[in-house]
């Protein structure tokens, strides 16, 4: 009982759903996340499962602590997400997405290189799945993109670990410097799948075309796998310090030019996974605490601000900044839970972003790096600037667009409450998820000088908001990103060399074509209806041949 | 809502009360500065309203490089839609 993998039951649970009867669907979409949840409680701390194969030991199942923290979130995640798609989502994207979060569960009991490798690929694939499951053209579009990146990040995790194993002979997957060519791949394939520059555009890309209950799971589980894997992997490489303050800036410049409200969110995943990405660049106990509260609480408020943009989208159809404006008149619950998630992801006080980010900023203080918490402080107040308030205020705010939709049906309603209380819970009495963190917490968040010095920063970063509120006017653009470089370079690389290479298959084919055509005309001329081979011939003949040859005899006898 | 049908949060005059509220939040803010003792690490950090000033002077200055950059990367948004 024991034995059983949380993550393989949830992937198993997800691709039995459609064989299961109509009637009590909805009971078990419901009861497997609760059920999986358990059954990672009952995982307990070391090797639970191992098994050989092809000389390596495998070991599928392995309890850490760190690795649950994050099963759990994932797996509460499943279920809120579940309930948020309960009656919009098609069966066939609640499938793909349970078996995308136990296969992201999978990642977070791995003790080897094999089976992480083998859940990290079906975690590509489900997650594609989900996307295309929002039957677009646009969405499928997208979805292809986003496989090819990550089977490209694949390949290379693929031939890091391959390497890894030929050089030391183990398969264990644990801390890692990044010292050898595997290694850096490894590390590669890893930030890749976290939106590291420069591969951070599949996020804004591939995300938003989800449908609105599929971006909600699709922001959870890829880029916070990544940041698990990290954690246990690399925590200390000191290159993560700068990647991760890049991935910050980048999404908040991104955010600040995006009209897609959608899009604004995904650009913020990059943001915040960029504050978690530092965090484990800077290695001490403190900073990856940090990171791991930090993941915790992201997921959370994340998928809270995507289902409140998804309720939107669901009720208005429509998901540009320039087309929506005033709904928080009518929409008072999507309203007050898309500020509520606004709020924690600005690590206001009270809300669960500040329990946890501010760990990763108080470390880099402790460790005297200067620029790196100026810079941190900085992206601080600009979350606050490009999710905190421009999200809710281009969304709910700002003109009105005439447009009064009604707050969504209740299970989205019930899904974004339980998620707001979540945000405020944890933020309000963080001590049980303190105790679940890889390492002893010292440190208290609500301190007079911190909620102070927070107020100030991210108060001041509303005025600068609103102070340069006509320089942000939305205007119907996207900002050009690395994706430009497949998307657009690529192809006219392609089209330029396809104009003379089309030109010579043109020439091959028509040879080629002239060749069959003279084969079969010769054939035809030959053995045709009025052919020479295939015309009867008359009885004499035969008959005259028959003499010819019996003559023929006849002289070769007597000679 | 009034006798236009406009909601509270949007009639001109509650507006402008809302400014002033906010104006009040501010300086309140910056007057707590007073009674708190802040951790200074660097120096810098040490200037009375640090993070009030920080946060402002950071921001606009986000604003405004999202504005250049935004000069060179912004595409109407059925740019990847036209047949290259």
């Amino acid at each position: 009982m024991i034995n059983l993998a949380p993550g393989l039951i949830m992937i198993a649970g997800g691709l039995l759903l459609p064989v299961i009867a109509k009637r009590f669907r909805n009971a078990v979409i419901l009861a497997l996340p609760v059920l999986v949840l358990v059954l990672i409680w009952l995982v307990p701390e070391g090797v639970v499962w191992s098994f050989t194969y092809l000389d390596y030991e495998l070991i599928p199942l392995k309890g850490t602590g760190v690795g649950k923290l994050f099963a759990t979130v994932f797996a509460v995640m499943a279920f809120a997400g579940a309930l948020y798609g309960l009656h919009q989502a098609r069966l066939f994207e609640l499938c793909a997405a349970y078996v995308y979060a136990g296969s992201a569960i999978g990642v977070t009991f791995c003790g080897d290189v094999i089976s992480l490798f083998v859940f990290w690929e079906i975690m590509a694939i489900a997650s594609t799945a989900v996307i295309w499951a929002a039957g677009t053209d646009s969405a499928y579009r997208a979805s292809m993109r986003y496989l090819l990146l990550h089977l490209f990040g694949g390949v290379l995790l693929m031939v890091g670990f391959a390497g890894q194993v030929a050089e030391t002979g183990s398969i264990a997957f644990g801390q890692m410097q990044a010292d050898s060519l595997s290694r850096w791949l490894i590390l590669a394939g890893f930030l890749i799948n976290a939106g590291a520059p420069p591969f951070s555009a599949w996020i804004a890309d591939a995300y938003p075309e989800g449908s609105p209950s599929g971006t909600v799971f699709l922001s959870a589980f890829t880029t916070k796998t990544a940041v698990y894997v990290l954690l246990v992997g690399f925590p200390g490489t000191a290159v993560l310090v700068p990647v991760g303050l890049y991935m910050i800036f980048y999404g908040i410049i991104y955010a600040l030019l995006e009209n897609d409200m959608r899009r604004i969110l995904a650009y913020s995943i990059v943001n915040q996974v960029g504050f978690m990405v530092t965090g484990i660049g800077l290695g001490t106990e403190m900073a990856l605490n940090g990171v791991a509260s930090h993941a915790f609480a992201h997921i959370i408020y994340k998928a809270l601000l995507l289902m409140s943009a998804g309720a939107v989208l669901y009720q208005t159809g429509k998901r540009k900044c320039t087309d929506l404006g005033g709904l928080f008149q009518s929409m008072p619950v999507t309203t007050i839970c898309g500020i509520i998630g606004a709020l924690a992801i600005s690590s206001f006080p009270f809300t669960s972003g500040f329990i946890s980010k501010s760990m990763i900023s108080q470390s880099a203080a402790d460790q005297h790096l200067a620029v790196v918490w100026f810079l941190l402080m900085a992206a601080s107040a600009g979350v606050f600037l490009h999710a905190g308030i421009k999200f809710p205020w281009y969304v709910f705010f700002q003109k009105d667009s005439g447009l009064r939709p009604a707050d969504p049906p209740w299970n989205m309603r019930i899904a974004m409450w339980l998620f707001a209380f979540l945000c405020i819970a944890l933020g309000v009495y963080p001590a049980p998820l303190y105790a679940l963190l890889p390492f002893p917490v010292d440190y208290e968040p609500y301190t007079a000088a911190h909620l102070v010095g927070q107020f100030q920063l991210l108060l001041f970063a509303g005025l600068a908001f609103f102070l340069m509120l006509p320089q942000m006017k939305r205007t119907l653009t996207i900002s050009l990103d690395f994706d430009w470089f497949y998307r657009r370079f690529g192809a006219a690389v392609a089209g330029e060399f396809t104009i003379k290479t089309f030109s010579a298959r043109d020439g091959l084919e028509i040879r080629v074509r002239k060749g069959i055509a003279r084969l079969i005309s010769g054939l035809y001329r030959h053995h045709g209806p009025k052919g020479i081979l295939s015309q009867s011939w008359p009885v004499g003949s035969m008959v005259f041949a028959v003499v010819v040859l019996l003559g023929a005899y006849l002289i070769f006898y007597y000679l | 809502m009034n006798k236009k049908g406009q909601h509270w949060l949007v009639q001109p005059k509650n507006i402008s009360r809302l400014r002033v509220v906010f104006a009040v939040v501010l300086v309140l803010c910056v007057a707590a500065g007073f009674l708190v003792h802040q951790h200074v690490y660097f120096g810098v950090d040490g200037i009375f309203g640090f993070y009030a000033w920080f946060g402002l002077i950071t921001c606009l200055l986000m604003i405004v490089v999202a504005k250049v950059i935004g000069i060179m990367i912004k595409r109407p948004d059925n740019y990847y839609d036209q047949q290259s």
